[in-house]
């Protein structure tokens, strides 16, 4: 039985102009201990479907699928009382920007506290040992007295290691990384990745990477999804897909990196997209 | 002979962050004494962590702030805005493009608006002429006439950031300074920008001061590299050499970090996985 399985996912929303599918027929299995990424431009759905997956979505959207079940368990079926139980401690996610993210009012370890008080039954004091032995296990120097700073007191980097430390903090089975360093550096990204795989190989946790550079699934992946506009271009394992992508659309998210750069130009993907759309507009005449 | 348009020299500055009652003030040395030059029409990239002093020489270069020390010569003529003899002819010479194409642009100005600004503080061109140029430039930068009159937020980033970029060289500089321009973007958006300052490069021989932290932009994209590290220039040369043979400790840092995208690196690191 896989962790989680999705089939068949679907979300509208309501909108002003009618209605806007911003998923169309997506599919997604993900095993435990394994990385999953899940790759495609801004506006590709990546993000909604992990939302609607976990049930934060607004009202204004509609959710179908065929199957959308976590361990066996239908998420859709779930109350919201349930669903709570679930999302925070089997399930986490890690968003974009750590620092907006995190709650400016708060200390960070009354922020990691919070969540171990929701869903652990550690008494005070366990879970004051707990909060400084996550932000070790991060990498945050001098624990003892980082646990009462302020996020703005904090760097990039280090806020999205606390995120990290929130989301990891009850031992999840599922983790989700909304595209956890598109606001870092390179070298804090490194860290941030070694951190991310370090903890998923160690808890044989299942993890979700959701980005659009092609270096970080490089670095991390097991398998790729590949998403354009809300449907699903390719999905296979990191090796095939870099060796031997079969989609057009991969293919030209290849050729955009900038090291794969052959002549003057970079090629970018609306060349390969318009070739794309003629190719099938002559396949259908 | 070379043809440098910018020369800088030992150029230095310091912030000094207000003491208080009982604390002395401190001084932070955010840039330490760089010196470079960069030749008419090529590229210097210059590369670092956040709060390397990246952004602060970028700052002195536009003029915005003045250096502690040091000297910078754009096109032959020094600048120095401390004895405050800068002419609107040296400011125009230089244009800067931002990191953040949602931040840079003022929500309640339309496009055009936006275009038209430079010329209409620094020019007397004629409001039709204006115009012309605006929607003109429009087309350079790929965008169409009918987005002249509409506001930022109905475009998307890379959009927005070809409007900054447009709006930078509708004064005709010499020199442009782009702080991150792509860094915000998808990989997609990311690739069609670096063509568009490609060619602008070309059809106008501008010269770039690239600021990055994506060493693999900045393969692509820069003549000469310089590495910065906590305000100092600890590696600077053409980019093969730089990229070919990095002689400093955190250049090579810099290159273990980038992540690898080719088939090798992959068979090597999911081989390292199930060694473990």
């Amino acid at each position: 039985m896989s962790l989680l399985q999705i089939r068949n996912l679907r979300v509208e929303f309501d909108t002003a102009a009618g209605p806007f599918r911003a998923l169309d027929g997506v599919d997604y299995t993900v095993e435990a201990g394994e990385v999953l990424a899940i790759v495609g431009e801004s506006g590709s759905g990546k993000s909604v479907a992990m939302l609607a997956m976990m049930g934060l979505l607004p009202d204004s959207a509609t959710v179908t699928a065929d199957e959308m079940s976590f361990e066996g368990v239908d998420l859709r079926s779930l109350s919201t009382a349930q669903r709570r139980k679930v999302i925070g401690k089997d399930i986490s996610m890690i968003f974009q920007e750590p620092i907006a993210s995190l709650n400016p009012c708060f200390t960070v370890g009354f922020q990691l506290l919070e969540t171990l008080k929701a869903h652990t039954d550690l008494n005070r004091r366990q879970r004051r040992d707990r909060v400084i032995e996550l932000l070790t296990a991060v990498g945050i120097p001098e624990p003892e007295r980082r646990v009462n700073a302020f996020p703005h007191q904090m760097s990039g980097g280090q806020c999205q290691r606390v995120m990290i430390a929130i989301a990891t903090a009850c031992h999840p089975k599922l983790l989700i990384a909304d595209e956890p360093t598109t606001a870092l550096d390179v070298t804090i990204q490194k860290q941030i990745l070694d951190l991310l795989t370090g903890l998923q190989r160690d808890h044989g946790m299942g993890l979700i990477m959701i980005t659009h550079d092609m270096g970080v699934v490089a670095e991390t992946a097991d398998r790729v999804v590949v998403q354009y506009q809300g449907k699903q271009m390719e999905t296979a394992d990191v090796l095939t897909l870099f060796e031997a992508p079969e989609h057009p659309y991969t293919r030209a998210l290849l050729s955009a990196l900038p090291e794969n750069a052959t002549g003057d130009r970079l090629p970018t993907v609306s060349d390969y997209t318009e070739a794309f759309a003629r190719e099938q507009t002559e396949a259908r005449t | 002979m070379s043809d440098a348009i910018l020369k800088v020299r030992d150029l230095k500055r310091d912030y000094v962050t207000k003491g208080g009652m009982f604390t002395p003030p401190r001084v932070l040395h955010a840039v330490k004494g760089v010196s470079f030059d960069v030749e008419r029409g090529s590229t210097l990239a210059v590369v670092g962590e956040s709060g390397c002093g990246k952004s602060t020489l970028a700052r002195m270069l536009t003029m915005i702030d003045a250096p502690t020390s040091g000297s910078i010569e754009i096109d032959g003529a020094p600048i120095d805005i401390n004895a405050g003899k800068v002419t609107r002819e040296m400011r125009q010479a230089v244009q800067i493009v931002f990191q953040n194409p949602y931040g840079s642009l003022n929500p309640r100005q339309k496009i055009g608006a936006v275009l038209e600004e430079p010329l209409l503080l620094n020019t007397s061109t004629p409001a039709a002429e204006r115009r012309d140029l605006a929607m003109a430039m429009l087309e350079k930068v790929g965008l169409k006439p009918e987005h002249y009159g509409r506001y930022p937020h109905m475009f998307s980033g890379g959009q927005r950031q070809r409007v900054a970029i447009a709006r930078a060289i509708m004064l005709k500089p010499k020199l442009l300074v782009l702080d991150e321009p792509v860094s915000a973007l998808d990989l997609s958006v990311q690739a069609q920008i670096l063509n568009l300052l490609a060619d602008l490069q070309d059809e106008f021989n501008l010269t770039y001061v690239f600021i990055s932290h994506d060493l693999s932009v900045v393969r692509y994209i820069a003549d000469q590299v310089m590495v910065m590290y906590f305000g100092e220039a600890v590696e600077y040369g053409t980019r093969d050499a730089v990229f070919d043979n990095p002689q400093h400790d955190y250049t090579k840092t810099l290159f273990a970090a980038t992540p690898r995208a080719d088939v090798a690196s992959i068979k090597a690191r999911l081989a390292a996985k199930s060694a473990a």
